[in-house]
């Protein structure tokens, strides 16, 4: 059995049952039922931020931290699709020199259309791997900017890294993804502008113009990813903010919200196969009856039926 | 429930060589025939390639190299696969390749080999064929 074999640790199984866990196989989703019975035990960071902040390499450092302190790290790691062609090009498998190291799996997925950047099949990833057995888990998330927010359904940690020099002040205090971080990274901190930005940021939290997440009031930190400085720190941030959830009860509270996520998700794509279905079957009698008769009312009722009797 | 496949292809640049703009292009085009492609970059080792592309669970390795020492190195790729047990991975090799040198890669169990002048559009069929017949895929259009 390949669940058996990944539980087992083996490499190869493990990945080839996460595939069939992405592409919802019968297998994929029975091994997933019981990876459930295990899951709930590790601690999911999601790093975000804007393209070219540096995340894909402070991931790279992150592994490594936390691979030295003995823990077994899965990491995921999102890349947008192509909305014309469906195909993704992924390359943040390029500044994760620690892959290497044993104890480490690493997956990149292509969001295949999900906004929000997570999507159903990450979240389907982090409950395999957690599972597995994999007690640290990193999801990168795609750096699409404000409104990427689905992201605090699936993770218990949420890491915004910023960088220095990409514009005033006011671009930091826009509303969404500044307001969802528990830890605020200023990467590339030997950046001359990053004082200012590290200010901005203190300010920031401070005066609460930051979201306190469950009464956590968030935390900063400087890194320069590429020169290994602020790791520690960084993962040191990570662990009490884990302590701190577990001590409040919101560990296993943010455990429940992703697997009802999970479950959301996973329903609307159901139901938004029927609804391409439909409308692919019925492409002519619409077009005909929208531009010859005008018929809104009509035909959303007509498709409406439709769409529920094949439901 | 189940999805149809996207076909996963891992694209690295093999050896020690610096050009990588031909693995780009290749990339760039696998992605707008729907695939999608991981892209690990320049100067990676046989076994790093391979440790990658079993962690992406990818139909298909395709390995650039520009540098000449091919039958040195694809060998290992080769190895490492069938250590590692990716029998049913494809394996494709791009770059400056002597055509005297192309049926001994295929003895080895290179899939294809795709010499300078290749046509993107042949690239991408070639591929997707050996998939298709490969792994047993049902593909999504």
């Amino acid at each position: 059995m390949l669940l058996e074999r990944a539980l087992e640790g083996d490499e190869l199984s493990i990945s080839r049952l996460l595939t069939k866990i992405e592409y919802m196989s019968s297998e994929g989703l029975e091994s997933l039922q019981e990876l459930m019975k295990r899951s709930g035990k590790a601690h999911v960071v999601g790093i975000t931020g804007s393209p070219g902040a540096g995340k894909s390499t402070l991931i790279g450092e992150l592994i490594k931290e936390y691979v030295t302190r003995g823990h077994r790290v899965g990491v995921i790691l999102i890349d947008p699709s192509s909305p014309f062609s469906m195909g993704s090009f992924m390359g943040n498998r390029i500044r994760l020199t620690s892959v290497e190291e044993k104890n480490v799996f690493v997956r990149s997925i292509a969001s295949r259309g999900h906004l929000g950047g997570i999507s159903s099949e990450a979240l389907m990833l982090i409950e395999a791997l957690d599972g597995l057995g994999f007690d640290r888990i990193i999801v990168e998330t795609v750096g699409a900017g404000q409104t990427d927010t689905d992201v605090v359904n699936g993770v218990h940690t949420i890491a915004v890294v910023n960088v220095p020099g990409t514009g005033d002040e006011i671009q930091a205090l826009k509303a969404g993804i500044m307001e969802i971080g528990d830890v605020y990274v200023v990467n590339k901190a030997d950046k001359v502008e990053a004082e200012m930005l590290f200010n901005v940021l203190r300010f920031a939290i401070d005066t609460a113009e930051v979201d306190y997440r469950d009464g956590w009031k968030p935390k900063l930190v400087k890194t320069i990813a590429t020169k290994g400085v602020g790791i520690k720190e960084t993962v040191d941030i990570f662990e009490e903010h884990l302590e701190y959830l577990k001590q409040k009860g919101i560990f296993d509270k943010r455990i429940r919200e992703r697997r009802i996520k999970m479950m959301e998700l996973l329903l609307r794509k159901k139901v938004n196969d029927v609804i391409t279905k439909i409308i692919r079957e019925n492409n002519e009698i619409i077009s005909k009856k929208l531009n010859e008769e005008h018929d809104i009312i009509g035909i959303l009722n007509e498709m409406y039926k439709l769409v529920k009797e094949t439901m | 429930m189940s999805q149809e496949r996207r076909i996963k292809v891992l694209v690295a640049k093999l050896g020690l060589d610096g050009h990588d703009r031909g693995a780009k292009v290749i990339a760039r085009a696998l992605k707008d025939a729907g695939m999608e492609v991981v892209y690990t970059g320049l100067r990676q080792t046989p076994e790093q390639i391979v440790k990658a592309a079993l962690q992406e669970d990818v139909d298909v390795i395709g390995v650039s190299i520009l540098s000449g020492a091919h039958l040195e190195l694809v060998p290992l790729v080769v190895q490492q696969m069938k250590e590692k047990g990716l029998n049913d991975v494809v394996l494709v090799v791009g770059g400056v390749i002597p055509p005297q040198d192309i049926p001994k890669l295929k003895e080895i169990g290179v899939d294809e080999v795709f010499l300078p002048g290749s046509s993107l559009k042949e690239i991408t069929e070639k591929i997707t064929k050996a998939v298709v017949t490969k792994r047993g895929l049902k593909i999504a259009s």
